[in-house]
């Protein structure tokens, strides 16, 4: 049953191979594969999730080698949360790609999409640091082929951008696995929890530096004020479909930031201790204010939205950065809300920007969108619930911070802060809302007076007729509202599940014992070769005594090839071709 | 030793840093490949510096070298060769599309769709 763990890895990974071997030039095959690998890949995080929550921490070994010398995959409440979000969001999101076109408009879409997924549910799934990177390095690399997507000289440029910075990141969190590793003599994240408490508070710069390193690295993914500038160009150039499921990769970031600092560096830590107070909580307001005062000022829609994402991830990191199980499960609540809102309006704008040809995406007033009506509906939706206003789970994700905030010593500000921005963003959203959807009617207006004054509307609602109803894309919208909606309804049994993910983040107790506690392959007989295959290769002084048991004389002294081969017993053709060698 | 390759670090690190602050492209992926570097000896001492030991813990070897860094930097290499690889690709697309090879934003660019 634990092989289950491994397949959100395994299945998106076999995918994009095969369909950039097999079905390249057949894009109506390869949306079917893609569809169907995301639904599966949504089936087995829905099991995952409802396997561990009852609480247990589900461990996949890979390659059966023990915890903290393999890598291991650990499924616990919160990354089986994680990884179901990512498969809601990628099968929505797929729809709206395949819907609009998107997929076709460059090569190799669907395969990018895949690895895409491989690397963000490994990341989620994965209970070792540098596998971490590994899996950060994965969703980098597909990210950049899906930003770049479909080309375009603006496109290029913010992809540019957007790869250096992640480069520099890359480089950085290199630099911080370097440090802790060189402090505590190991990377998987329950032994270091295990280690890291057992360094002497008087004696611990080395592993202070290697805690600030790591939380700026994560800072760069969750854009986090400071460090936030690769994400305005990178969202507002990026295919919209790509756009929306990038939304989940800063919550790769905030979700490490909870993981690591949860288990590894937990804030009772007296080493690391003040690092959240001091730091972490201020940056994380100033970047809800800046996000914020971005969408007032924003002349383009799609940079509205990709500054309200920053604005998203600024509250979020603020819950986060109290580090309080009210504030963590405050948090855990908003990365749902916040992930599926950004989605639903990057792919709203993407519609207005197909709707209003040449007026595209700027804030100004042109004439209306095609089927203007449904599409303002959904913004008006959306744009409510990234706001923060009532009655969406903005709202209620807000509340939930701000009740938190009661803990911190900073409370007025945060509370400052926080009602001060959303007084900000719904200026902003509704600044916007009515610049592109209700002056549109007025330019309309002045347009048509002459020929035609009686009802423009109506005539302006089909000036292309040749378009169809974008259904596939309205139903992806639809469907983020809906899950929106559903959040908001559901928010009572949601708290609950986030209360008891959060407990377990605070009690890591269990999950290190099973990560660390779990027999691996048995290496006993494993001995035996080894210590043979060294005598063979002239190492050191004879082995001890069992080490021969298991092999005949004169055949070990066979080459090291054969010696190895015939251990697995796989290789039997080499055999004799070693022999002949001597 | 130590001194060397700290300051081998150092001095990677330093200019790699400054030629990305250039916010040109050429000279900034020269200076990601610098800091790669100099991440690669750090990553590498971060097992501590021994000359001339097998990576190999048995018994009767009392002196040998971590090996897990050597490994980490094995990935870590193969890894920024093929992120700079890409982003030499992206860097060329961008500057032959629009003749500039300036990193930051075009302030005119903004505001205009």
């Amino acid at each position: 049953m634990t092989h289950w763990i491994v397949a959100p890895v395994v299945l998106p990974a076999m995918l994009a191979a095969f369909i950039v071997l097999v079905v390249r030039f057949h894009i109506n095959l390869a949306r079917v594969f893609s569809v169907a690998g995301t639904l599966a890949l949504l089936g087995i995080s829905a099991g995952l999730a409802w396997q561990v929550s009852d609480g247990s921490v589900g461990l996949y070994q890979l390659g059966d080698w023990a915890a903290p010398f393999g890598i291991v995959l650990v499924a616990d409440r919160l990354s089986t949360m994680m990884i179901l979000l990512t498969s809601v969001l990628a099968v929505l999101v797929l729809l709206y790609a395949i819907g609009s076109g998107w997929d076709k408009r460059g090569q190799h879409f669907h395969a990018l999409y895949q690895f895409q997924l491989m690397g963000i549910m490994g990341a989620f799934l994965t209970g070792d640091v540098f596998n971490l990177f590994v899996f950060f390095e994965v969703l980098l690399i597909a990210s950049y082929g899906l930003m770049i997507h479909a080309g375009g000289n603006a496109r290029l440029r913010a992809g540019t951008q957007y790869v250096l910075y992640n480069l520099l990141g890359s480089t950085l969190f290199l630099f911080a696995l370097g440090a802790i590793y060189a402090e505590t003599g190991t990377l998987n994240m329950a032994d270091l929890a295990v280690r890291v408490a057992e360094i002497d508070p008087a004696n611990s710069t080395g592993i202070r530096v290697a805690a600030v390193l790591l939380l700026m690295v994560f800072a760069i993914k969750a854009a986090v004020a400071p460090l936030h500038f690769w994400l305005p160009s990178s969202y507002s150039e990026a295919p919209a479909p790509v756009a929306a499921l990038f939304g989940i990769m800063t919550k790769v970031g905030a979700y490490a930031i909870i993981r690591i600092y949860t288990m590894v560096f937990p804030p009772e830590l007296e080493t690391t201790g003040g690092l959240f107070g001091t730091w972490l909580l201020p940056v994380a307001l100033i970047g809800l204010l800046i996000g914020m005062t971005g969408v007032l000022g924003a002349k383009r829609l799609d940079r509205l939205v990709a500054f309200s994402v920053i604005g998203s991830m600024g509250m979020l990191m603020t819950a986060v950065a109290l580090f309080t199980p009210a504030g963590i499960s405050a948090a855990l609540y908003y990365v749902i809300h916040s992930t599926l809102a950004t989605a639903a309006l990057f792919l709203i704008v993407d519609l207005v920007r197909s709707g209003r040809g040449e007026a595209g995406v700027g804030l100004s007033a042109a004439m209306p969108v095609t089927g203007g009506a449904v599409i303002a509906a959904m913004f008006f939706v959306a744009a409510i619930a990234m706001a923060g206003l009532p009655p969406l789970s903005g709202f209620i994700g807000k509340l939930l911070v701000l009740q938190a905030s009661f803990a911190s010593p900073l409370v007025w500000w945060a509370w400052a802060v926080i009602l001060g921005s959303s007084l900000v963003a719904v200026v902003g959203f509704s600044r916007a809302g009515s610049l592109v959807f209700w002056k549109a009617h007025q330019v309309a207006g002045e347009a048509e007076d002459e020929t035609s004054p009686e009802d423009n509307r109506g005539a302006h609602e089909a000036h292309d007729p040749a378009r169809r109803i974008p259904v596939l894309e309205l139903a992806a919208i639809g469907g983020l509202i809906a899950l929106l909606v559903a959040h908001t309804v559901l928010a009572g049994p949601v708290m609950r599940y986030m209360e008891t993910t959060t407990a377990q983040l605070f009690a890591p107790q269990p999950y290190i014992d099973t990560v660390l506690n779990t027999p691996g392959k048995d290496l006993s007989n494993a001995k035996g070769k080894f210590d043979d295959y060294e005598k063979d290769a002239g190492y050191g002084e004879p082995a001890d005594g069992e080490a021969g048991a298991g092999y005949g004389d004169s055949d070990a002294e066979a080459a090291d090839a054969g010696a190895s081969d015939r251990d697995t017993g796989s290789a039997d053709a080499s055999e004799p071709a070693a022999e002949g060698g001597n | 030793m130590e001194f060397l390759v700290a300051s081998a670090i150092g001095l990677l690190t330093a200019a790699g840093i400054y030629l990305v602050l250039r916010l040109r492209t050429f000279p900034v992926i020269i200076g990601t490949s610098l800091l790669t570097y100099a991440v690669n000896v750090f990553l590498f001492a971060s097992g501590r510096l021994t000359v001339g030991a097998p990576p190999i813990l048995r018994a009767g070897v009392d002196s040998y070298t971590d090996p897990l860094p050597q490994a980490l930097v094995l990935t870590a290499i193969v890894i920024s060769f093929g992120m700079t690889a890409v982003v030499v690709v992206i860097a060329l697309g961008a500057y032959l599309g629009s003749d500039d090879d300036h990193v930051n934003d075009a302030p005119e660019e903004e505001g205009t769709p």
